[in-house]
């Protein structure tokens, strides 16, 4: 159901065609069922490809459905501003609680 | 949301009137407020996460993720989202072009996908509050239900606007001059799709 | 120095109070009466409204404050029972943080930064509006506490298990978590709205570089608030989810961690910190330079520092939990990057003094309250660098040590810089001058009496007075430091009453004043005192950091600024719905507190329907076209 139609200008830069957010569509779909695959699977150094798969996925997402990749890099700065700050604030506990010698929640189970 | 188009073009002050539409930099004042409240949710999210993490393994008793995890039925849902997410940017390409047929198609299959994604959401509550997993059962119940609940309210939130756009659609009002609107539900609702993506890697595959 | 402009003939603009107002002078009127500011977008009304309801809860703050004093006047005393003190200590905090210093912070972003960066509001009028009435609700909504004897009780920052439903089960904590949660979404949509504000609306030529140093701090604040304030929505929200919902987020007994709510609320507290001293910052860094008739020394080190400062703001949390068990590898960590984050602070104080350094100084009453700034808040900042060391902080927590540290740094800094803007920039809004002489007995008798109030805690807390404690043992020898603090802390009652007294005399006949009655150098001395409701008749073209301080640039501006405009540019119009969401909001957190969980949802099917009346609604329609003001119209709306 791709449609080869051709980019229409808009604020200042061309529009992909829909065939192309086919194309990053399927490369999503791919990459869920990669990492499910990987799930059951489970071969040695899971985890990190897991992460790796998921933020490619995210990547893509922001880069190109929400068009980020083409847009003022301002949109961006905002952006990334929050996203930092927000992986910042999960490692740094996850580290604070889980890989710092005196943990102070007892983990059970 | 008027303000938005009369923000939209640059330019210097001639006669007042004119220089009303003015902006340093060529942008939208919408989309540049809009980001900045991804940019926002991103911590909103990221504290709940947060949390969840903080407490992996912490609970005093079971049903615990591996027992009650159905990542099939998951990875399905997962991947109706995902889906939406390219409906969305068809939407948007259907208004930018003036193809309203499009363009009311593809609004109304993020709705659907979107309303599926939730039964889902709800199917898996109450199969897991039948296997004993409540709000208030362990940190693992509470931590879960808020996270993906919180997501999944912020998915209901999207589905409400993206019906009242698909209405706006089928009475022709959503003319190319328009598409901003469009393009800024569009960016809520992939960063709701994005925010899932994040939650279904380090909940459910990575236990 | 004063400017020659147009000669005001219409009344000028009463600063406080609602009810009967006098139009904008120039000529054309602006509506007045109670429903035209209930229904303002204008970010100056707005900016007045936000100052005039911090100054209420500033009283009401103040005065919890005496009854601690009171109270500790003498040992062993219970002029107030023990639960009442716990109330007062918690209403004070989480007054003067939350109703009384980011609100007025925020009077000033709002009045003053559309004037400095040369546009005609902020970039979301209505929502700015929202904030307003959200944050007048949210702070009704958490002192309606007193009248029905629950008022918080768990201090300001609320630890866990404290709050839990278990060792606080009354109404209390209730009123705390939701109450806040309302504020918290008035200062998220706040910094969204300035942050758009000063990316999108600066006048041709002014490039970031170039704003004054007051609206580069609310850029930086802007970040803070909506990256920092969602994390404590979350925690709230967990901590609700706990009260409400037998979550078991913080309850130990069920694998909870009560040390997660420590993280996670000074994660959003030490930024908050920030948010609080970085407008006061950039206040004193326009008004130094303007009344030593210097630029400020080292522009972009200013800037740059002030960046740091916040993001690095966001790496030292832990330094509040050093008696919390985390270990001494996560200690050194926070100590670190602690004393890391003095250095871009301290910077700042040098490039205060080094812009007075060899410039003609005027020694007014803002010029006076911006150096007490600098004086004090090193003080304080030196007390925190103490702290900032682990070791001797084991000692000094909970401490009335700290309660002197952050006084220095909050009052002598924070509220100091407030003072200085308002003596700074009241000419510009109302175009009189704060009585001078006034101004000096404001000052000094607030020098004098928050030394006295706050120096002696230094060595009560030394001695080992502990804070958040109804009284004290007459053995612990702290008495004559506690009869101090209370003297002082009712000379700074005085002080204030002598201020709010200022406020309302000046306001009605202060000495009449032009655009520029200081002769300083950013934007929004170009244009008339008060200035037209659209601010600019046309947007000026800047081409340097201090235009009006060069002579050509000067003339060019003001060319375009002081003239009356042919046809008024076209300004949205007032809306009600602001107020009607902000209700919404306000009413849906309300009515979690019956802890039926489907009866918040009221609450919030009101607030959709506001959402959808908003978004409905076309800000420009002609006056012809509606109903009243804020009505959708039934025209085919250029927009949806």
């Amino acid at each position: 159901m791709s449609q080869v139609t051709h980019d229409d200008a808009h604020e200042g830069h061309a529009h992909a065609s829909p065939g192309f957010y086919w194309m990053i569509g399927g490369i999503l779909a791919v990459l869920t069922a990669v990492e499910v695959a990987l799930f059951y699977i489970k071969p040695p150094g899971e985890q990190p490809l897991l992460l790796i798969l998921s933020a490619v996925k995210f990547v893509m997402v922001i880069g190109y459905f929400m068009h980020l990749k083409f847009d003022s890099k301002i949109f961006t700065g905002v952006f990334v501003a929050g996203l930092t700050l927000a992986v910042f604030m999960v490692t740094a506990l996850v580290v604070l609680y889980h890989h710092m010698p005196v943990t102070p929640v007892p983990v059970v189970g | 949301m008027s303000e938005a188009v009369l923000e939209q073009q640059s330019g210097g002050g001639a006669a007042p009137q004119d220089d009303h539409h003015h902006t340093a930099t060529g942008l939208n004042n919408w989309k540049v407020g809009f980001w900045t409240f991804i940019g926002s949710e991103c911590l909103f999210f990221g504290t709940l996460l947060s949390t969840y993490m903080v407490y992996k393994g912490a609970s005093l008793e079971g049903p615990y993720p591996r027992d009650i995890f159905d990542i099939p039925l998951t990875t399905l849902s997962t991947f109706v989202l995902l889906m939406s997410s390219l409906a969305m940017v068809l939407a948007l390409d259907g208004v930018q072009k003036a193809k309203r047929k499009v363009a009311a198609f593809w609004l109304g299959v993020v709705v659907v996908f979107g309303g599926i994604f939730l039964g889902f959401q709800y199917y898996e509550f109450n199969h897991f509050v039948h296997e004993g997993l409540t709000l208030s059962h362990s940190v693992f119940g509470s931590t879960f239900y808020v996270l993906t609940g919180f997501h999944g309210a912020h998915v209901t939130v999207g589905v409400i606007w993206m019906a009242t756009l698909l209405v706006q659609s089928l009475r022709g009002k959503l003319t190319p001059d328009k598409a901003l609107q469009v393009e800024i539900a569009g960016l809520y609702w992939h960063f709701v799709d994005i925010v899932w993506i994040v939650i279904f890697v380090l909940i459910y595959l990575i236990p | 120095m004063s400017e020659t402009t147009l000669a005001p003939d219409a009344m000028p603009q009463n600063a406080p109070g609602h009810g009967a107002h006098a139009g904008e002078h120039g000529g054309h009127s602006e509506p007045t009466g109670l429903w035209s500011w209930i229904t303002t977008v204008d970010h100056k009304r707005i900016g007045v409204m936000y100052f005039l309801t911090s100054l209420v809860f500033l009283a009401i703050g103040g005065i919890e404050a005496l009854i601690i004093r009171v109270q500790l006047f003498a040992p062993e005393q219970s002029v107030i029972s023990a639960e009442t003190y716990n109330q007062m200590f918690t209403m004070h905090g989480t007054t003067m943080i939350f109703l009384v210093a980011m609100p007025m912070a925020v009077a000033f972003f709002n009045y003053i930064v559309p004037l400095q960066i040369g546009a005609r509001d902020v970039a979301f009028p209505r929502l700015n509006a929202l904030s307003y009435w959200v944050y007048l609700f949210g702070g009704i909504y958490l002192n309606v506490s007193w009248l029905v004897g629950a008022a918080p009780n768990n201090s300001w920052v609320g630890y866990a298990p404290l709050t839990s439903t278990q060792y606080n089960p009354g109404l209390n904590a209730d009123f705390w978590v939701l109450g806040l949660s309302i504020l918290g979404v008035s200062s998220i949509m706040g910094g969204v709205n300035f942050i758009t504000t000063i990316i999108q609306l600066r006048a041709p030529g002014m490039k970031l570089m170039r704003m004054p140093i007051f609206t580069w701090m609310t850029f930086i604040t802007s970040f803070l608030l909506v990256t920092a304030l969602p994390v404590i929505a979350v925690a709230l929200i967990l901590l609700a989810f706990d009260r409400f919902y037998a979550t078991n987020f913080f309850v130990a007994a069920s694998g909870g961690d009560p040390v997660l709510w420590q993280h996670l609320f000074w994660i959003f507290g030490h930024p908050e910190v920030y948010i609080l001293v970085l407008p006061a910052f950039g206040v004193i860094s326009d008004v130094i330079p303007t009344f030593s008739r210097k630029p400020i020394f080292g522009y972009p080190v200013v800037v740059y520092a002030g960046v740091l400062i916040g993001f690095i703001g966001w790496g030292v949390w832990s330094h509040h939990m050093f008696t919390s068990g985390l270990g001494p590898i996560a200690d050194s960590f926070f100590v670190a990057t602690t004393m890391i984050i003095a250095i871009p602070t301290g910077v700042k104080i040098f490039n205060w003094m080094a812009t007075m350094w060899g410039g003609q100084i005027k020694f007014n009453t803002a010029m006076n309250f911006a150096i007490g700034l600098v004086a004090l808040f090193t003080v304080g900042g030196l007390s925190g660098v103490m702290h900032a060391s682990a070791p001797v902080d084991l000692q000094q927590h909970d401490s009335y040590f700290v309660v002197a540290h952050f006084h220095y740094v909050i009052v002598g800094g924070i509220l100091l810089g407030m003072f200085s803007g308002v003596y700074y920039w009241f000419p510009k809004v109302t175009g009189r001058f704060l009585g001078e002489k006034l101004g000096a007995w404001h000052f000094w008798t607030t020098l004098v009496g928050f030394n006295l109030t706050f120096f002696p805690m230094h060595f009560s807390g030394m001695y080992g007075q502990p804070r958040r404690t109804w009284t004290y043992s007459s053995q612990l020898n702290v008495e004559l430091f506690n009869q101090l603090s209370t003297y002082g802390g009712f000379i700074l009652g005085v002080s204030t009453l002598i201020f709010v007294w200022n406020l309302w005399i000046s306001a009605r006949r202060g000495e009449k004043t032009g655009s520029n009655p200081w002769g300083a150098a950013s934007l929004e001395w170009s244009i008339p005192s008060p200035p037209h409701h659209y601010n600019f008749p046309k947007l000026p073209t800047v081409q340097s950091r201090e235009p009006l301080w060069h002579a050509a640039e000067r003339k060019s501006i003001e060319a375009v600024t002081l003239q009356e405009p042919n046809v008024e540019p076209e300004m949205p119009n007032p809306s009600f719905w602001p107020i009607l969401l902000a209700s919404g909001i306000t009413a849906t957190w309300a009515l979690v507190m019956t802890g039926v969980w489907w009866v918040p949802l009221i609450g919030l099917g009101f607030t959709a329907f506001c959402v959808y009346m908003w978004a409905f609604e076309d800000p420009f329609a002609k006056k012809g076209d509606s109903a009243g003001p804020g009505a959708p119209t039934k025209r085919e709306a250029a927009h949806v």
